[in-house]
């Protein structure tokens, strides 16, 4: 097993907290065909840090940088958990108990049959790869956001 | 490199002689012929015999910018107008421009001028000069060019705007000396990179003389990484020739003072006294040589300071160092004195932090807020929130320090900051006094 093969490759912008400016960010991808699979906003009133997870990252970033946006890629992992009252619970108290360090987390909504997917930035994804595993933990991998 | 080396390299004893003779001609001069400085003169009880020695220059009444304007726009004029060849005038956005004149010898000298600080910046007839300062009534333009015609350089006159298309000259004529202002030049190194350009072997540039507007060192940092190039700070203004007046040598440290034709003085704006030697004050310059338009004790309203230690050059000259501000663009934010190169420095000593920048002044109530814009790019840019908050704050930290302020930074999209291809326009103030 490659640890590799579950790193989700991200895609964030750095965006002004300006009218249109989310929409220049949408446009761009959608000319470029790009598919986007989850995504999160972190706002403050000035700028906001716009986050995806895309069927094509690599084209993706390239007509990014491309219109001259500020663009940073990054690895997350895609974690696979069930659709159910406690779902969420139940992992963090895993990642708590294993003492990783968790940067931000955000949802990727009607994924799989009766599972919910949960996007997480680790502090250490090698670690967290290897740690979570060892749990059972569900993790996807890349080719899962290309299918769906 | 020197253009005129006897007289760059006089004795200071020597520089002094010459400049209180050419002080007590140029006041009998215009007692003459300046009804305005006939009137001053006779005020203060002045006349040639008043002047023994250099410091007696203090004994004479200061001409500011509004003496200009009161005279507006030949009043001031030593030189019938048969005799005038050009005329030049600031832009007058605050009023009435202000209109300055020279002789056929006013643009001989000053030609030679511009030829000493282009030697001195190691510009030579080998050279070929782009210049990209407007062509017009500010004197930038026809100064450097014909002071570096003088020197026998080829110059290519593209003058302001169109900033592809000055690339593409400059790259297809070899161009190997760039004239403009120091915030152009960087524009002009964005736009080349832009377009796709390797600096280093598309153009073939070594030397930069720029002007116009205070800059930093670290400013020139960025310039010379940027066009690879040495870049070199000059220093002129209209209302005593023009530029020219001062310029660095290749040692970088200070810009020389043609000092066999300027007194320059540095004093305290409020006090009008003359500060310690190598303190901070305004300067004051007299030109000893102008024809058309004899001017004493002008107040330059820029903040510097001068040193007289001889220079490793061999160049005699008393040095100004970069102003660091203007009297008149001071701010005063919630009563905090700030010159806006304060903050150039403390944004430009942060690694990675683009040159583009804009201070925008608010007012809410009573109160003044400062708020910097610094355009994001990659390496300002985390895609963690807290990491992007903690820069920022260590840059409103530096600038806390610096200033004895709290401004606040705020990090805008490339390119969303306005390009200037004359003055940079640094600040935008928006309060109602």
């Amino acid at each position: 097993m490659d640890i590799n093969d579950y790193k989700i490759t991200q895609i964030s912008v750095f965006i002004e907290n300006k009218k249109g400016r989310f929409y220049n960010v949408t446009k761009t991808l959608k000319e470029s065909k790009v598919n986007i699979r989850a995504m999160s906003l972190a706002d403050t009133m000035d700028f906001g840090i716009l986050r995806f997870v895309m069927d094509k990252p690599k084209d993706a970033y390239d007509s990014l940088i491309e219109k001259d946006f500020i663009v940073k890629k990054n690895d997350v992992l895609a974690i696979a958990i069930k659709d159910e009252s406690g779902g969420l619970s139940e992992l963090l108290k895993i990642i708590s108990d294993l003492d990783l360090n968790i940067e931000y987390m955000y949802t990727f909504v009607n994924a799989l049959e009766n599972k919910a997917v949960m996007l997480f930035k680790f502090e250490d994804i090698d670690l967290a790869i290897e740690k979570l595993l060892d749990e059972n933990i569900e993790l996807l991998k890349e080719e899962f956001f290309k299918r769906v | 490199m020197f253009f005129e080396k006897n007289k760059e390299t006089m004795s200071r004893k020597d520089i002094e002689n010459l400049q209180t003779e050419l002080l007590k001609e140029k006041i009998e001069y215009a007692y003459k012929n300046v009804p305005f400085y006939k009137q001053k003169f006779d005020e203060y009880g002045i006349n040639k015999n008043s002047i023994n020695s250099i410091e007696d220059i203090r004994k004479l009444p200061f001409t500011t910018k509004n003496d200009f304007r009161d005279n507006y726009p030949f009043g001031l004029f030593a030189a019938d107008m048969k005799k005038i060849v050009r005329i030049h005038s600031s832009s007058g956005t605050t009023g009435k421009p202000t209109v300055v004149g020279y002789t056929k010898n006013d643009i001989e000298t000053w030609s030679s001028l511009v030829a000493r600080i282009a030697a001195a910046a190691g510009v030579s007839d080998e050279d070929i000069i782009h210049i990209a300062f407007g062509y017009g009534l500010f004197t930038g333009g026809f100064g450097l060019h014909y002071g570096l015609e003088k020197i026998g350089a080829a110059i290519v006159p593209a003058s302001s705007g169109n900033t592809k298309k000055q690339i593409m000259l400059m790259k297809d004529y070899g161009a190997t000396v760039l004239v403009c202002t120091p915030s152009y030049a960087l524009h002009i190194a964005e736009v080349a990179r832009r377009e796709g350009l390797d600096i280093e072997t598309d153009l073939k540039l070594k030397v930069g003389m720029f002007g116009a507007e205070p800059w930093s060192n670290k400013m020139r940092q960025k310039i010379e990484e940027a066009l690879n190039i040495k870049a070199y700070d000059n220093y002129g203004l209209s209302e005593v020739m023009g530029p020219g007046v001062a310029g660095e040598c290749e040692t970088q440290d200070g810009m020389h003072i043609s000092e066999d034709h300027f007194i320059a003085e540095i004093i305290n704006p409020d006090t009008e006294l003359p500060v310690k030697d190598g303190e901070y004050g305004e300067l004051v310059i007299t030109p000893l040589t102008k024809e058309a338009l004899p001017v004493f004790r002008y107040r330059t309203r820029d903040i510097t300071k001068l040193t007289k230690e001889p220079c490793v050059c061999g160049r005699t000259s008393a040095r100004m160092y970069k102003p660091i501000g203007r009297t008149d663009d001071m701010l005063i934010i919630r009563g905090v004195n700030v010159f806006p190169s304060q903050i150039e420095e403390v944004l430009f000593s942060i690694d990675g932090i683009s040159p583009h920048y804009q201070i925008i002044l608010e007012r809410a109530g009573a109160l003044d807020s400062a708020t910097i814009l610094v355009e994001a790019n990659a390496n300002l840019f985390f895609d963690e929130m807290k990491k992007q908050r903690q820069f920022l704050d260590k840059i409103n930290y530096e600038l806390k320090t610096t200033l004895g302020l709290d401004v606040a930074v705020k990090l805008v999209e490339p390119h969303s900051i306005e390009r200037s291809e004359g003055k940079a326009k640094r600040i935008i103030d928006k309060r109602e006094m």
